[in-house]
């Protein structure tokens, strides 16, 4: 993971469940791009083919709340969503996406200061969301230490694949 | 130092005198559950570690619920690499296609006791707390961590007591009580909190009663459901397990401890509207709103009581023509029983369809399907939207008497009519 993401904004309100995210009869899949392919489709069975690489979702409160389905993040990851900025997560989802490796950033009534499809540029180390278009910026809460170690790893296991390497 | 249930298991769990609402701890885990769902990614994620072994085959349980028996070939594939990893790994605690819904399973089988800390890959883990465990659902990768380690990191929870007081008119059940707490507080009202569901409401419910409240914890953000143990408690375990357990209690000065108060005496059956579990509304807000199918199920109101509760109400009437009602125990155990107080031909009679023991259409990845345009009322969990089939089909959630009731009318109805 890079410490500036840059990528188009998606708007969703709030708590957007993990049903919606990726709804029950897929779970029985396991490969990350078929997961890729439903995700979002409770509420935009368009959204997959929608999306770009680096994308960045911003939503309202209780993100991910429901299911503990990994098969969440996963999704999002994998149709190449490279962050969530919400104004809270649920906390089992949370947990799941800096596992995956997938970004959460919480930040306050940010979804309204965007527009749908503008550029944005997110720096994790300094806590900010950048504008392009307008260069304004907004805080959002920095992640802590272990967590940013975690997701430069590209998730729990190949960080904890690391940590053993290193004492070995 | 006075400290909540919450933390003094934890303070156990992580071998520690003394454990604050707030602090980081690394915790023994006692139970470690998958499912048939959520256990391929577990297991794939384990292997990514590259360990041999799971720390300890004992303290696990692996069951198949959510697609039995194997709806597809997906599922049957994922039941197969299940039951290979049981074999290489020596796991005793399996049940197959046969014995349930994992919630209801795991007590019934002895493998939930006072005192422990138990997670699962499933988000109503949170329903053991009913008999005093600190119990959650954890992700896939974190259960990877525990299938290797034995070991799980865990902020420790703060906790909001519910002081339940006053008394249940009747028709009107914990599933009503807890909705209606869900709906006072909204959907993340208990972000990250232990849910500890007291008073003398509480005490007089049975272990299947306060299940239910325990189970919808999460459906307020709630990191666990907690009920003190007491005498019924002890007389549920009597027989069921042979673990060792310690019944730990909320000291009332604990600091990180937050009391609401709910009166409980003029509450009337309360219902879950689409597509959110805190849209609560008391029922005569809804009442002969059209349905095309009630499910009388699930990990919240499976259990014998609901069984009985909504045969009492069927026996003698048929289901409503416009309306398909499935009924699945949500264990064999609760199967077995209901079948030799014939309930389980009350509801045939009734024209209702009994499905074996499982998940059901809860999460629509089975069976009974909602389709574009259709009402489903159900006695489970989560309405949200596309939970149960189609995003274009509403779900609402209520008690076993108002499902039944609803089933022979075609239409929400007050069971006290």
């Amino acid at each position: 993971m890079k410490d500036k993401i840059k990528g188009r904004v998606w708007k969703f309100g709030d708590d957007i469940d993990t049903d919606i995210i990726i709804p029950g009869r897929y779970l029985v899949i396991t490969d990350e791009n078929e997961l890729a392919k439903h995700v979002m489709e409770g509420l935009d069975p368009e959204f997959y083919s929608k999306t770009e690489e680096g994308d960045i979702i911003l939503a309202g409160k209780n993100f991910g709340c429901g299911s503990s389905r990994e098969h969440a993040p996963i999704a999002l990851k994998a149709a190449g969503i490279s962050a969530v900025v919400a104004e809270s997560f649920a906390r089992i989802f949370y947990r799941n996406a800096i596992n995956v490796g997938l970004p959460l950033l919480e930040s306050e009534k940010i979804s309204s200061s965007f527009d749908e499809g503008e550029e944005i540029e997110l720096d994790m180390d300094k806590g900010v969301l950048k504008n392009e278009g307008t260069g304004k910026e907004y805080e959002v809460k920095k992640l802590p230490e272990f967590m940013l170690e975690i997701l430069n790893n590209g998730g729990l296991i190949p960080y904890l694949r690391e940590k053993l390497k290193e004492e070995m | 130092m006075s400290m909540t249930m919450a933390e003094k298991i934890m303070a156990k769990a992580s071998g520690n005198r003394e454990a604050k609402a707030g602090e980081i701890v690394m915790a023994n885990i006692d139970v470690a559950m998958t499912h048939d769902l959520t256990g391929p990614l577990s297991v794939e994620s384990f292997r990514k570690i590259g360990l041999k072994n799971v720390w300890d085959p004992d303290k696990i349980v692996v069951l198949f619920d959510h697609q039995v028996p194997a709806d597809s070939l997906d599922a049957a594939a994922n039941h197969i690499m299940l039951r290979e990893f049981v074999e290489e790994q020596g796991i005793n605690n399996f049940y197959d296609v046969r014995e349930g819904v994992c919630h209801q399973v795991l007590p019934e089988k002895g493998h939930i006791v006072p005192g422990e800390v138990v997670v699962g890959t499933d988000s109503h883990t949170c329903t053991h707390g009913a008999l005093g465990a600190f119990s959650t659902g954890i992700g896939s990768t974190d259960m990877a961590m525990v299938f290797a380690t034995g070991k799980l990191w865990f902020k420790i929870p703060e906790t909001i007591k519910f002081d339940i007081q006053g008394s249940l008119k009747d028709y009107v059940y914990a599933k009503d009580v807890v909705l209606h707490i869900i709906g006072e507080i909204g959907a993340d009202g208990a972000t990250y909190k232990a849910c500890e569901f007291a008073g003398e409401t509480t005490r007089k419910m049975s272990v299947s009663e306060r299940m239910v409240l325990c189970n919808m914890a999460i459906e307020m953000g709630g990191k666990t459901g907690l009920v003190e143990p007491d005498e019924k408690t002890v007389n549920y375990l009597k027989n069921r397990t042979t673990k060792e357990y310690e019944i730990l209690r909320t000291d009332p000065d604990a600091e990180s401890l937050e009391t609401l108060e709910i009166d409980v005496n003029d509450l009337e059956p309360q219902i879950a509207c689409p597509h959110n579990v805190d849209n609560v509304k008391p029922i005569s807000e809804v009442e002969g709103t059209s349905i095309d199918q009630v499910f009388l199920g699930s990990c919240t109101n499976g259990r014998l009581e609901d069984l009985r509760t909504a045969a009492e109400i069927v026996k003698g009437h048929q289901v409503s023509d416009k309306v398909r009602m499935l009924v699945i125990p949500a264990s064999r155990e609760v199967y077995l029983q209901a079948m030799d107080e014939g309930l389980l031909r009350i509801f045939a009679e009734s024209g209702a369809l009994v499905c074996n023991p499982c998940c059901g259409p809860c999460l629509g990845g089975h069976i009974g399907l909602v389709g574009p345009g259709e009402v489903s009322l159900s006695t489970s969990n989560r309405n949200f939207q596309g939970r149960q089939g189609s995003p274009e089909a509403e779900v609402y959630l209520s008690s076993a008497a108002v499902a039944a009731s609803s089933a022979l009318r075609g239409s929400i109805t007050d069971p006290r009519e």
